[in-house]
């Protein structure tokens, strides 16, 4: 049935891509190099560093998908990648989200615009699995194993912590999430994304259900505050963007700590607050497409990626890298970038997938009712 | 008693008939648009609702339907788009009867009916944008009436919701029903009026025994092809409200590309199938109606 529907969907649109565009045919000659580099799991498979830039060179492109620029310093990212290489990036939907990525892959399977590599939330990388070619960066061992898949089909890439970011110039500075129900924070306080959709706006909530006496996985505290939010006319149903936060429409910003981190060079009086004793983390996972159309470059991007000059590049973006303490312990990190995380106090909480699993049932059944 | 049958007389010109396959290929275009961009997607839609993610059949997705959030979207979904019908139909119908009275192929009513030919079709991110330009948080005009100590947010940002909406769908349906509507009181003959008034008819009953009558299954028939056009509006609303997808195509939005609660997509196609029947039984009931209207207007 699945099946059939899908190649309903092929014949669609092979139909369309032939009525519309001459759309050149995916090159041939790289095949051997790339049936190659399509199982590598390591350089070494394929003789070594040099010899991965060479096929990297040689397909002379990368596609990546929903990065945006301001985003854990991606656009930074892309641009160093791009020069270094002498590849060039193509950056599609910046603005999508982890699901956008994986059915584009499935979308446009076999065809040169299909994306390479994945940066996905971790639900859907868990679901996902399937679609990843496992790849070993040099720097894989030292990568926590609670942090990566022992075959290296998927490796967490970056962290933070669920923070409020808050223009100080506008609103008074919150010690407490209880703080945002004051009549000071009047149609001012914003989730980013919606947390049925969004995995930042879903932190946020279990965030806030953590600092309510709740867990990670019973976020029913976090649920009726937002609701409280919401009949206090406090909550503001605005997707924060930069130019929401430049603008000065979203004051009060429910966001990782490496996104309001990010929005302070924007606005010099954007700041950050962890609140105590509700310190949630997440990691974001970074995978290969096993049919990426240029795999030798998505190889070579995750070489990059966990280098000292990616992790530090991420960190710089206000994101916390995977590689953070042993680097810290090789003396390579970016000492100032690493001092100016936000602080925080309290244990982190990291959500294990059953307590999301947990938290998303009732958020389907209960989010619309609270704030709808 | 064998009445007499009138026969009507004979046509005598008649069209010479294009024969076979040469009078299909004029068709082809049309029909290949047509299994693209309508038949394909809605069989993908259909099939879909009836899978399950493994690849076999299931009700699981139709019966998912019921689910209280569902139900609501779908609720609130047929609100919005039938108070925004009905506000459209009224204030369109009275600006359509302005424009009658002025003069056929004037000035006025050209440079109106091609302003809401116009505006008919103004919807998605540039008419959410319009909006929040002019009376969104930080829109102009919000700000001038706070400024004169008005805040038209003292209880809630309502913009975003579904007040919000209704205003906002209102915005793109008046004109379009200008468009539709336009043509039925065209068909009203000042001749009715005449007579009316020359048998002693008061205006009132002109309006309640004659024009009104005759224009009852128009009016109804251009309210529902607006509740549809408002059903179906995805853009204007995706654009406008990012949080508690009130109404069924967001909450569709949402199943295909939530990154948090996975594994959705057919209950989105379940729900999608839902909104083609409504918006079926609103079509059937409008081409009833139409055919009513076309017995007197032709």
């Amino acid at each position: 049935m699945r099946t059939l529907s899908r190649s309903v969907a092929v014949v669609a649109a092979a139909t369309m891509f032939a009525a519309t565009a001459a759309c050149s045919p995916p090159e041939k000659e790289t095949e051997a190099a790339a049936g190659s580099a399509a199982t590598a799991a390591s350089a070494a498979d394929l003789g070594g560093m040099d010899a991965l830039i060479a096929a990297a060179k040689k397909e002379g492109q990368l596609n990546v998908i929903a990065l945006p620029p301001n985003w854990a310093n991606y656009g930074e990212i892309i641009k160093t990648f791009g020069d270094k290489y002498g590849i060039k990036v193509n950056s599609a939907q910046p603005d999508g989200s982890s699901q956008d990525e994986i059915n584009a892959a499935n979308q446009l399977k076999g065809q040169d615009t299909a994306p390479d590599v994945f940066d996905l939330g971790g639900a859907v990388a868990t679901a996902n699995t399937a679609m990843f070619a496992p790849y070993k960066v040099a720097t894989f061992d030292e990568i926590p194993a609670e942090l990566k898949d022992a075959n290296g089909a998927w490796v967490n890439d970056y962290g933070g912590y669920m923070s409020i970011g808050y223009d100080s110039a506008k609103v008074p500075a919150p010690t407490s999430v209880d703080d945002l129900l004051k009549p000071e924070y009047k149609g001012k306080v914003a989730l980013n994304g919606d947390p049925t959709q969004a995995g930042a706006a879903f932190g946020g909530v279990q965030m806030v259900a953590v600092a309510k006496g709740g867990s990670a996985e019973d976020v029913k505290p976090g649920v009726d505050f937002f609701g409280e939010l919401k009949k206090a006319g406090n909550f503001l149903p605005v997707d924060p963007n930069p130019a929401t936060i430049t603008s000065g429409q979203t004051p009060v910003v429910f966001d990782w700590d490496y996104l309001n981190t990010a929005s302070a060079t924007k606005v010099s009086t954007w700041k950050t607050f962890v609140p105590s004793n509700a310190v949630l983390g997440s990691y974001y996972v970074q995978a290969i497409n096993k049919d990426a159309p240029h795999p030798a470059a998505a190889r070579l991007w995750q070489e990059f990626l966990y280098s000292d000059e990616g992790q530090n590049l991420w960190l710089k973006g206000g994101a916390r890298p995977v590689r953070a303490d042993a680097m810290q312990k090789a003396g390579t990190i970016d000492a100032t970038a690493f001092a100016a995380l936000p602080k925080v106090d309290g244990t982190p909480v990291i959500p294990t997938e059953a307590q999301n699993t947990k938290a998303k049932g009732y958020l389907a059944a209960n989010w619309t009712k609270a704030v709808g | 008693m064998a009445e007499i049958a009138t026969t009507a007389p004979q046509r005598v010109a008649r069209r010479p008939r294009l024969r076979g396959a040469s009078s299909l290929l004029g068709t082809v275009p049309f029909f290949a648009y047509v299994t693209i961009f309508l038949i394909i997607p809605t069989l993908v839609v259909v099939i879909g609702a009836f899978a399950s993610d493994a690849g076999g059949f299931t009700l699981g997705n139709v019966r998912a339907l019921g689910d209280e959030y569902v139900v609501a979207a779908f609720g609130r979904s047929i609100t919005l788009s039938a108070a925004s019908a009905l506000i459209g139909a009224i204030f369109g119908a009275l600006l359509a009867y302005a424009l009658v009275t002025a003069r056929t192929g004037g000035l006025l009513r050209r440079m109106v009916t091609a302003a809401c030919g116009v505006l008919a079709q103004f919807g998605g991110v540039t008419l959410a944008f319009a909006f929040l330009a002019t009376i969104g948080l930080s829109g102009f005009l919000t700000l001038w009436l706070t400024e004169h100590g008005f805040d038209p947010y003292a209880n809630g940002v309502w913009l975003f919701e579904l007040p919000g909406l209704t205003l906002v769908y209102t915005y793109f349906q008046i004109p379009l029903m200008v468009i539709v509507f336009l043509p039925a009181l065209d068909g009203i003959r000042p001749q009715w009026r005449e007579a009316t008034e020359s048998l002693g008819g008061t205006t009132w009953q002109y309006w309640t025994r004659v024009a009104g009558p005759l224009l009852a299954p128009a009016f109804l028939g251009s309210t529902l092809l607006l509740f549809a056009n408002a059903f179906s509006a995805y853009a204007t609303a995706a654009a406008l409200v990012s949080q508690g997808s009130p109404i069924v195509p967001l909450q569709i939005r949402g199943a295909l590309t939530s990154e948090v609660v996975l594994g959705q997509a057919n209950l989105g196609k379940a729900m999608a199938l839902g909104m083609v029947v409504v918006v079926a039984v609103v079509m059937t009931l409008y081409s009833l109606l139409q055919k009513r209207t076309a017995r007197w207007l032709g």
